[in-house]
């Protein structure tokens, strides 16, 4: 088959990294397309953002230690969590041991974003690093699997989200007691998001199985063990499993 | 708390974010990876986010035990079939909370 013009001109594009261009600069459209793939994160973060605001505000954090707390840490889940040990009078070494607990999953994320940001620069990296959650990661992974993406949109996607946070927990810390809790179903934007992200990942059978593999390990472990190893626990068991089966199965699945 | 508490415990809790945020992605960037590995980590997104989604849809969070019937995982089932159909981020989550609150008023 003769290749046209475009499909040369992709493939310069496409490396061994699984065909994300690291080259380039951080252009117009860069910008745009990197904030079209975030705005909808930035959607699921701004109701969360002031609900914990409006929580921190209630056990007794100024707005500025919100604020301090949102940039320094930037991890919605265990920003909670630490939010609610501070209000029992826990210890500060018992809040950042499980800050690190809670927050360990990121080291596969950061692991499996490695594959498509191959050669790229340490200073950016470090930069990009700072900004990698559940949302971002799951986005820019099917991104850049789907092609033209390159890390310039990947690192808007990351920060834009990352900016939005802190503002939201912020304002949620000010002017939070305007917004009553529970309204208009905020307590599923995380919930949505999730089963969104899910559904974005899955590329064939092999996918669907290590989904609920790994669900049914994170269940069981959830109810078993308590704290919060079961994320990472299911989602190394699951993959393991669901890799062993994929090379069994030698591309049947 | 001081100030100078806060920035402390802060800083900490910081660090130990920020460490598996960034030294996986410094070490394996500048390395080859294994094939075998690129595979796994491929499978990496759907095991993560299905381990985070699973138990807030099938188990009680107070008591930390086996629930079916959750308002949430009701929800979930018309939330999953629009994300299947559209795979809008945004949607998704606009449907989610719309179902959810509707649920909330309704039972």
């Amino acid at each position: 088959m003769q290749k046209t013009e475009k499909d040369e001109s992709e493939d310069r594009f496409k490396t061994d990294n699984g065909g994300a261009y690291n080259g380039g600069t951080m252009s117009r459209g860069a910008i745009r397309q990197g904030a079209a793939a975030a705005w909808p994160i930035c959607l699921g973060y701004i109701p969360i953002g002031l609900a914990f605001g409006v929580l921190a505000r209630q056990y007794g954090l100024e707005w500025w230690a919100v604020g301090l707390m949102s940039i320094l840490v930037f991890a919605g889940s265990s920003q909670f969590i630490a939010v609610s040990m501070l209000a029992s009078g826990a210890a500060a070494p018992a809040i950042i041991a499980t800050t690190f607990f809670v927050n360990l999953r990121h080291t596969l994320m950061s692991s499996a974003l490695a594959v498509y940001l191959a050669g790229v620069n340490r200073k950016f990296l470090a930069l990009f690093a700072y900004g990698i959650t559940d949302e971002s990661f799951a986005v820019n992974m099917a991104r850049f699997r789907s092609g033209g993406w390159d890390r310039w949109r990947a690192m808007i996607l990351n920060q834009l989200p990352n900016f939005t946070w802190i503002s939201a927990t912020v304002l949620g810390a000010l002017a939070g007691q305007f917004v009553p809790p529970g309204a208009f179903g905020i307590d599923y934007a995380l919930t949505g998001m999730f089963i969104c992200l899910l559904v974005i990942q899955v590329y064939g059978m092999i996918y669907v199985i290590t989904a609920l593999i790994a669900g049914l390990i994170a269940i069981g472990w959830y109810v078993v063990i308590p704290g919060s190893s079961y994320i990472v626990g299911a989602a190394v068991c699951g993959a393991t499993i669901g890799y062993l089966l994929k090379r069994t199965a030698r591309g049947r699945l | 708390m001081t100030p100078a508490d806060y920035l402390l415990l802060f800083g900490g809790m910081g660090l130990v974010t920020y460490l598996p945020r960034a030294l996986p992605l410094l070490y394996l960037a500048h390395r080859e990876i294994p094939r075998w590995l690129a595979d796994w980590l491929g499978l990496i997104p759907v095991a993560i986010l299905s381990a985070l989604l699973a138990p807030i849809l099938f188990a009680d969070e107070a008591s930390r035990t086996l629930a079916f019937g959750k308002p949430e995982l009701i929800v979930a089932i018309p939330t999953l079939l629009f994300a299947i159909k559209t795979h809008s981020l945004g949607g998704t989550v606009l449907v989610g909370m719309l179902l959810y609150w509707m649920a909330g008023v309704l039972l």
